[in-house]
């Protein structure tokens, strides 16, 4: 338990995770911030799976799960019908990177321009958890999973990480954050900001995966702040279009610590840590300079 | 009641509208389009007090309509061919979750190659995804099944969705005649939709869980029960708008004619019964002793209402707009097993695929192939 953060369990314990899943401690507490008054939509992915074993099922608010790529359009569904039986709920709509990156990408584009008034998270575990640790657009450069192997060839996936949360704020997305399990009370309040603001607000929260990773199930808090400290996860919100800083790293740990704590970097050469570290830099002299500058997304 | 020359897809709107659905997701496709355009008019001037969503795929519009049923509220959708395809994933998702969605297929063919035409690969395509599936003949009857759809579907011993299928262009585009029935008149007969479960915070459920091995089965099983159930749910819903309103389509499942004392039958489903009719007509004053069975639901199949319609016949004729490649068609198929233990000569004649016409020389000669001792085949 977290000092300060409401009692309630909505995301109730004896679901199916793995011990130290990162997404299961993303959803206990994004339930908390969002409260008894929500409807929850979920796309297909490892939280469902192991949250719904009928007749079982963890979930303490509405719950509805439909298909891996439709959770944006689902929610459109409800939202407009809750606007003509004059009824306001938060909508919940919770889906993995794959969910979100890639395959329900166009549904979420879409929703989004529309305008409906809900929240996605994407809980983001850099790859296809719940089919075996495959490749998605969310997953680091690099990575070994088992559609990118690290081969004596290709060591593991080619290609650097979907840019999302701005391609979300270029949407003209009211309220756009990043989030990450080690960072709780923050994740907490940006859930209840992105709810409160009307509108579709989008947050992506940062959590390992325990066998995705290859780390110890004590470990996954632990990792996921080497990534907000290595700069590998900054965290951030864009709200009316102007990006803000919410954990300023001012002395950043070198990527390495973080690559070196997971087996899934395991193969990793000194270059390849270098090129990675350079990215990082780059990202975060990027970040800064909207930040500073004031760019608008929109 | 007015008595208007209409086309059948503004009169489908019309129907949908005395209905009442509050949420309608919809993206275009022809020859489904002027179904959909119509119903923007009605909100966008205030005639329809309803919630359209542009969604930007098929595969949204059904997912948005299972989203908004669950959360309660009465839906509409209508589709076509590939966008009916892009639909599939969704189809059983929403039977299986036993949410009472209606939408209307204007039927197309399927590509490639692509054609805007009518046939009925898409609707047939998808008939085993645990939809009820209302096949209609004129304008008046796809007002008319509209309305009865919804009651259908939303009857507590059914839940379960419904595809409303009529033949695009040939139905969709067509002006006839039609009576539109009046709001007090539908009002009395389909009541204000009450959803049996629904998202709500104050009952929190969970909807569309994961089943494992041991209770999958049983899942199904209960789903097809209710399939079944729906034969007599369809029926009584009919009989019911009959008296109401006037208007009967033999019994809601299958209607007959001129069976009296025919010999042999013609069967199809959907604008080519029209055609069919005047050939029986026509055949009638020849002295031949042929009849007509159209049918009207596809699902649940109204097996024993075949085999008693057709217990006095020496031959039946069935029309497939559809074809299952590599076997035959589909309807075909359905009847033959339906007829298995009669001693009816039947056979099968694949005709009107991607829009070719099915005129009334194709089904005269597909009418008399069993009396000639002729095999089915294609109508080309
Ligand atoms: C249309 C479709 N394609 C593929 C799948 C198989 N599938 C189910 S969950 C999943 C991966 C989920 O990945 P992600 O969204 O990242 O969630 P995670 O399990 O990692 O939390 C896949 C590929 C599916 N259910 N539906
Ligand atoms: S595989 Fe990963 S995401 Fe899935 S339950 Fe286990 S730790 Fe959580
Ligand atoms: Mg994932």
């Amino acid at each position: 338990m977290i000092r300060g953060l409401p009692e309630e369990e909505f995301f109730a314990s004896g679901h199916r995770a793995c011990a130290g899943c990162g997404a299961a401690i993303a959803m206990r507490h994004i339930t908390k911030a969002a409260g008894r008054n929500t409807i929850v939509v979920q796309a297909t992915g490892c939280m469902e799976v192991v949250s719904t074993p009928y007749p079982e099922t963890a979930w303490r608010l509405p719950y509805i799960h439909g298909a891996f790529e439709n959770t944006a359009a689902i929610a459109s569904g409800i939202e407009r019908a809750l606007k003509t039986l004059g009824k306001k709920y938060n909508i919940l709509v919770l889906g993995g990177d794959g969910a979100t990156f890639d395959i329900g990408f166009g549904a979420l584009s879409g929703a989004i321009e529309r305008g409906h008034n809900f929240l996605y998270v994407c809980n983001d575990n850099g790859a296809y958890m719940n089919t075996g640790i495959q490749r998605s657009g969310a997953t680091p450069k690099y990575a070994h999973t088992t559609t990118s192997p690290a081969g004596r060839v290709i060591p593991g996936k080619l290609e650097w990480k979907k840019p999302l949360p701005f391609i979300i704020a270029s949407h003209r997305a009211p309220y756009v954050a990043t989030a990450s399990i080690s960072e709780i009370p923050d994740l907490y309040s940006k859930i209840k900001k992105g709810l409160e603001i009307e509108g579709p607000c989008y947050v992506q929260v940062f959590s390992p995966c325990v066998p995705g990773w290859g780390i110890d199930s004590a470990k996954s808090v632990e990792v996921a702040r080497l990534a907000v400290e290595t700069r590998i996860c900054p965290l951030y919100e864009i709200e009316g279009g102007i990006l803000k800083i919410t954990k300023d790293i001012k002395e950043p740990k070198p990527v390495e610590e973080y690559l070196k704590a997971q087996a899934r970097f395991k193969h990793l050469s000194e270059t390849q840590i270098k090129e990675i570290q350079a990215f990082v830099d780059g990202e975060w002299t990027r970040i800064k300079e909207l930040e500073e500058k004031k760019c608008r997304f929109y | 009641m007015p008595e208007i020359v209409v086309e059948a897809s503004r009169a489908m709107a019309l129907g949908v509208k005395l209905c009442k659905p509050k949420v309608i997701p919809m993206y275009p496709i022809t020859p489904q389009t002027h179904i959909v355009e119509a119903l923007a008019e009605m909100i966008n001037n205030g005639e329809l007090q309803a919630e359209m969503i542009h969604v930007e795929s098929e595969h949204s519009a059904c997912s948005a309509l299972l989203g908004a049923q669950a959360a309660g509220v009465r839906t509409f959708s209508a589709t076509s061919s590939q966008g009916l395809a892009l639909m599939y994933e969704i189809l059983p998702i929403i039977s299986g979750n036993r949410m009472p969605c209606v939408m209307a297929v204007a039927n197309r063919a399927l590509s490639a190659p692509i054609s805007i035409w009518n046939d009925h690969s898409d609707a047939v395509s998808a008939r085993d995804q645990g939809w009820i599936q209302l096949w209609v003949e004129s304008t008046q009857e796809a007002i008319d099944t509209t309305i009865q759809l919804y009651k259908i579907c939303e009857d507590h011993s059914v839940l379960l969705p419904g595809m409303l299928c009529l033949d695009g262009f040939t139905l969709s585009h067509v002006y006839e005649r039609a009576i539109v029935p009046e709001q007090e008149q539908v009002d009395a007969f389909l009541p204000e939709y009450k959803p049996y479960i629904k998202l709500d915070p104050e009952k929190p459920i969970t909807m569309g869980p994961i089943a494992f091995p041991n209770s999958f089965m049983e899942f199904k099983k209960m789903q097809h029960e209710a399939m079944l159930q729906a034969l007599k749910v369809i029926k009584n819903v009919h009989d019911e708008f009959a008296k109401q309103f006037g208007r009967a389509y033999g019994d809601g499942l299958l209607e007959l004619y001129r069976m009296e004392d025919a010999e042999y039958a013609l069967m199809g489903m959907g604008t080519l019964v029209g055609t069919a009719r005047v050939v029986v007509d026509k055949l009638r004053e020849e002295g031949q002793k042929v009849g007509l069975i159209k049918l009207r639901s596809l699902r649940p199949f109204p097996k024993g209402e075949l085999i008693n319609a057709t217990k006095n016949l020496q031959g039946l004729t069935v029309i497939d707009r559809h074809i299952s490649l590599g076997y035959e068609g589909p309807l075909f198929s359905d009847v033959r097993s339906a007829l298995f233990e009669s001693d009816i000569r039947i056979n099968n004649f694949i005709a009107g695929l991607g829009g070719r016409d099915i005129t009334q020389k194709h089904l005269r000669k597909a009418l008399l192939s069993l009396k000639e001792r002729r095999e089915g085949g294609w109508l080309l």
